[in-house]
């Protein structure tokens, strides 16, 4: 081993301390972009590689009964591949020893046989046998939450008629990936299920027979999507067909790609920060760092050693510190990916997860801090190495200090002789100092992104459930009833006020947009449900039309004053239109909202409602869920902590636990950068460190010179921090929209204090080191050598 | 009369420190001579070190030439023909100053700059790996009596050995000069003159010139020339009679 060499292994050694604060504000840079780009491959590749084992279908088309002596033509369609007709069916379900009606959608499946398309993935147990009436598979995720097991008993109503039916197995659908009932945000796995049964015993049960209501298709390759849509909607229009539905709009399939979109925009925003403010970091370090070895470099330089030598070691110093801190960033970010993933594999379902780190990934990042460190490294070992040795070897000269305007502002007594040095070396090297600022206001600036994510994920969720909706509970009816029947609500135990409600499932088209969702008639200012302005105030419903929420009008391209087509996917499914009569600004969901009697009106029915919000007396809820029970026409009741809490775990578990993760980097950062000013400090300062104790200073007093320096430098970058981190939010704020939620852009109080207390311990802690080393400064050795 | 190694004309030098320039050297004509010891003796300020610096090749004069003679000693035929016969230091560019301290010059530095990182053996080895002719360093630290303490790091070592170590470093390359910066100036008496007739030694036996600057007027006893200097300019030149050795030194 050369003896160059060797010295780099034991430099490194003796810098370890600063050299693993260093490779920390590499790794946290790194493990941004590992995490979020990994965590997003796992994903997007359990999906496409589940969507394409089980073909999952490309078109979904509903219809209200169609025969099987269509297909034949269906088939012939130009662009159509695989097509597969069968029979879904709503269900109510009864688990034994559960005592809530459970709500479920059944579908067919080929006697016997896997379908074509949307193929289930069984976990337990067999799909029913052929010829079997009472054999049923049930989505896992329905199993779970109530211990199911083939075997077990279940009862349904089909179509009125009481079924008994038996679980043969267990399984997961590409078409249920994501399993919330179709008005519900977020899913409840005891309350809603998808179970799939013999086709022969659900169209003899649904009156199907010789018929479909469904059907589900592969298109051929290369085939144009739009134009086979308009060829089936045409074929099908007389069979109360209300448009066949890309992978774009269908439910699962939607929410995953929002997610996934979400962690897209996530995995370019976050990184790309984090990174370039670590590699700025990096830059400014690895030079300082480079210039404490100035003597060193100009003592081998004298013996002869070339520029492109000694550019080499100090090269090869900044590798290898990069290189530690690279490998640990991919490690950790691998290890918090597979966490982060496993989360999302349970809301998700995906039958398998693989892992991997891309490599373009591993490439972009050991890049971008390998180029950051040598380029400061560069930057410094060239200015040490351009001037002659003998200069570099010399102590430095007196550096040019003067009275600094700062002084003037503040009284000489208050200042001090400490203060006035402090003051003076700052004044001295304005650059210097100014880049340390920047550096703890980078890293302020990082921390405000997580603080800010955790209070705007709270105000989301306390506006949703605070403000808008104000009811206690939500009933909804198993079919339309007429408006009178909310009288019998008002009288039972520990009802303080009842509002109704009607809802129908629709698809809104406005151009060649499209989106699913329901239409929610109301009172003319809901009290219950609220709809509230910008400045959140309730507002009250137009007279005419329909009020979308603001990302949904977004979505649909749609202004206010645009007539809107409503495809209505219940009753007659007839296709009206609606304007757009004004728009709200909600967090959470995609709602449209009109009067009820407008909404009565659009469906051409009398005054009926689909269900009630009731508000109450907490003391009685027990009594009261009794009594609803007892109510044949209530099919579900909802209560609003229930799912509050639902999206607050949703929340918590997927996006607060990313936003910890990076809350916890940008701590790391911020001790990183502070550790690294300190020691560098330190060292350039060691020998008028060494000299002011030497004429008699205390340890404590020379201390307050230096950390009084620090604590500068750290209140100077708060504001600075603030300021940064307002920027990097408001970057942040617009990537997280998607249909779930819409972060709203929340600056409190909580997020400066975060961002500023953050710094502030990260300076006390470096300053309780540096004080400590301080103890251990040998003034005589010091004072004596060069270096 | 021996061989020139150095020739020096109207070398001059100032510096800018902080905000004052500095005129460190005046003008200064003089000749070293191949195998010869000089003492240059001056008070802190006469302009000592900066002419060691700049004969050493780690700084550049402002005005004036410097011309190096390399080795006649060494036969013509093997020197490379990137190797010229001379070399104007005071012309020379960065690359061609690194080549010539690499080569031909080994310094002692007053503060020793041993690498703190690095044993004794190690701070030897690094600069024979780039030297071309080099001796093994075990044997340049047994020429300063230091073969016992070869895996040393310098913190483990005291003063005199320090700067025995970093003679050891700059005699191990074989150098045709060395340029000693006040070797003895952070030493004791008793040290001081252990260091000094090891450099006695290495230039009698070894026959390479050596420069020693001090402001210890006694040192200049040992020397065969004295170069005395005062405000950046040579003020007297002293041709010894007679060596004394340096145990009969006395200060």
């Amino acid at each position: 081993m050369r003896t160059l060499d060797r010295k780099l292994y034991r430099d490194l050694w003796r810098l370890k301390g600063q050299a693993l604060a260093i490779a920390m504000v590499i790794a946290s840079g790194v493990m941004t972009l590992i995490l979020s780009v990994t965590t997003l491959e796992a994903l997007s590749g359990a999906r496409d590689r589940f969507y394409a084992s089980h073909h999952f279908a490309e078109l979904f088309v509903e219809v209200k009964r169609a025969p099987l002596g269509k297909l034949a033509q269906l088939q012939r369609l130009e662009g159509v591949n695989l097509i597969e007709p069968r029979v879904r069916a709503t269900v109510r379900l009864a688990v034994p020893g559960y005592g809530d009606p459970v709500r479920g959608q059944l579908l067919s499946l080929p006697d016997g046989r896997q379908p074509l398309l949307n193929q289930l993935h069984l976990l337990a147990g067999s799909l029913p046998e052929a010829g079997r009436d009472d054999q049923v598979v049930v989505s896992d995720a329905f199993a779970e939450a109530h211990g199911l097991a083939p075997g077990d008993p279940l009862e349904a109503i089909i179509n009125v008629r009481r079924t008994r039916l038996t679980l043969a197995g267990v399984a997961l659908s590409p078409e249920f990936l994501f399993q919330a009932a179709p008005s519900d945000l977020m899913p409840d796995y005891r309350r809603y299920a998808v179970l799939w049964m013999n086709e022969r015993a659900l169209s003899r049960a649904y009156g199907m027979e010789g018929a479909f209501n469904s059907l589900t298709l592969t298109l051929q390759a290369g085939a144009r999507e739009a134009d086979v849509i308009a060829a089936l909607d045409l074929a099908l229009a007389h069979y109360g067909a209300l448009g066949a539905q890309p992978r774009h709009d269908q439910q699962s399939h939607r929410f995953i790609e929002e997610e996934l979109n979400q962690q897209r925009i996530t995995a370019v925003v976050l990184p790309a920060i984090f990174l370039s403010v670590s590699a700025f970091l990096l830059n400014v370090v690895m030079g300082r760092l480079i210039q404490t070895q100035r003597e060193q470099l100009a003592v081998l330089k004298a013996f002869g050693y070339r520029n492109s030598e000694l550019a080499r070691h100090f090269g090869l110093l900044a590798a290898s510190i990069v290189l530690l801190g690279w490998a640990l960033g991919v490690a950790l970010g691998a290890w918090a990916a597979s966490g982060v993933a496993g989360v999302y594999r349970d809301y998700f379902r995906f039958p398998e997860m693989r892992f991997g780190v891309p490599p373009w990934a591993l490439a972009l990042s050991l890049l971008a801090t390998l180029g950051a460190a040598l380029s400061g490294t560069w930057h410094a070992v060239w200015r040490a190495v351009g001037r002659p040795p003998a200069e570099a070897m010399r102590p430095p000269a007196p550096h040019r200090f003067r009275h600094h305007w700062l002084e003037r502002l503040v009284p000489a007594l208050l200042l001090g002789n400490e203060g006035r040095i402090v003051l003076r070396n700052l004044a001295r090297q304005p650059l210097k100092a100014g880049f340390s600022v920047l550096g703890i206001a980078l890293s302020a600036g990082l921390l405000m992104i997580g603080a800010y994510q955790l209070a705007a994920v709270d105000q989301m969720i306390d506006q949703q459930y605070r403000e808008v909706l104000q009811m206690d509970v939500e009933l909804t009816f198993n079919e339309p009833a007429p408006a009178g029947a909310a009288g019998e609500l008002r009288h039972q135990p520990g009802v303080l006020a009842v509002e109704t409600w009607r809802r129908v499932p629709v698809t809104l088209i406005h151009e060649h947009r499209r989106y699913r969702t329901s239409l929610l008639g109301m009172e003319p200012t809901p009290g219950l449900r609220r709809v509230l302005d910008s400045n959140g105030r309730p507002q009250q419903l137009p007279e005419s039309g329909v009020m979308l929420t603001r990302h949904l009008a977004k979505l649909l391209d749609a202004r206010v004053g645009d007539e809107l087509e409503v495809a209505i996917l219940e009753g007659r499914r007839e296709r009206r239109t609606l304007p757009l009569a004004a728009l709200v600004d909600e967090p959470l969901g995609v709602g449209a909202y009109l009067r009820r009697d407008t909404l009565n009106a659009l469906l051409r029915e009398g005054p009926s409602i689909s269900g009630a919000w009731l508000l109450t007396d907490a003391s009685r809820t027990d009594e009261l869920h009794a009594a609803l029970w007892e109510m044949p026409a209530v099919a579900a009741i909802g209560l609003l902590s229930q799912a509050e809490r639902g999206i607050r775990d949703y929340m918590d578990e997927t996006l607060l636990m990313v936003a910890a993760i990076f809350v916890g980097i940008a701590s790391s950062i911020a001790f990183g950068v502070a550790y690294n000013n300190a020691r560098i400090a330190f060292t350039e300062r060691a020998r008028e460190l060494a000299t002011l104790q030497v004429l008699g200073y205390t340890r404590a007093e020379v201390a307050r010179i230096l950390l009084g320096e620090t604590a500068l430098l750290t209140l100077a970058a708060i504001p600075l921090g603030w300021a940064i981190g307002i920027v990097f939010i408001r970057l942040l704020q617009g990537a997280f929209s998607n249909d779930l939620y819409r972060m709203p852009l929340v600056f409190t109080p909580q997020i400066f204090g975060f961002a500023a207390a953050g710094v502030i311990v990260a300076s006390l802690l470096v300053g309780a080191l540096i004080f400590r080393r301080l103890g251990r400064l040998d003034k005589l050795r010091v004072l004596k050598a060069v270096e | 009369m021996p061989d020139i190694v150095f020739r020096s004309r109207g070398l001059k030098r100032f510096y800018l420190m902080g905000e004052v320039t500095i005129q460190a050297l005046r003008g200064v004509d003089l000749e070293l001579y191949q195998g010869e010891l000089v003492v240059m003796l001056g008070a802190s300020g006469s302009g000592k070190s900066t002419l060691l610096n700049i004969l050493g090749g780690l700084d550049s004069p402002s005005q004036g030439s410097l011309v190096y003679f390399p080795a006649s000693r060494r036969p013509a035929a093997s020197l490379p023909a990137t190797e010229p016969r001379e070399l104007d230091l005071a012309a020379a560019s960065q690359r061609e100053l690194t080549r010539f301290r690499r080569h031909h010059v080994g310094f002692v530095f007053q503060f020793y700059n041993l690498i703190s990182s690095l044993t004794a053996r190690e701070n030897v080895a690094i600069v024979t790996e780039i030297s071309r002719n080099p001796l093994p360093p075990e044997e340049a630290l047994a020429l300063v009596g230091l073969e016992h303490r070869l895996d040393h790091f310098p913190s483990q070592l005291s003063g005199g050995e320090q700067q025995r170590v970093a003679i050891a470093r700059a005699v191990a390359k074989q150098p045709d000069v060395l340029l000693c910066d006040e070797p003895t100036g952070a030493l004791d008496f008793q040290t001081g003159i252990r260091v000094l007739e090891v450099l006695e030694r290495i230039n009698r036996d070894t026959g390479t010139s050596v420069a020693i600057i001090t402001h210890n007027e006694v040192i200049g006893d040992m020397a065969d020339r004295v170069i005395r200097l005062r405000d950046g300019r040579v003020d007297q030149l002293l041709v010894n009679a007679a060596r004394r050795s340096p145990q009969a030194l006395r200060w």
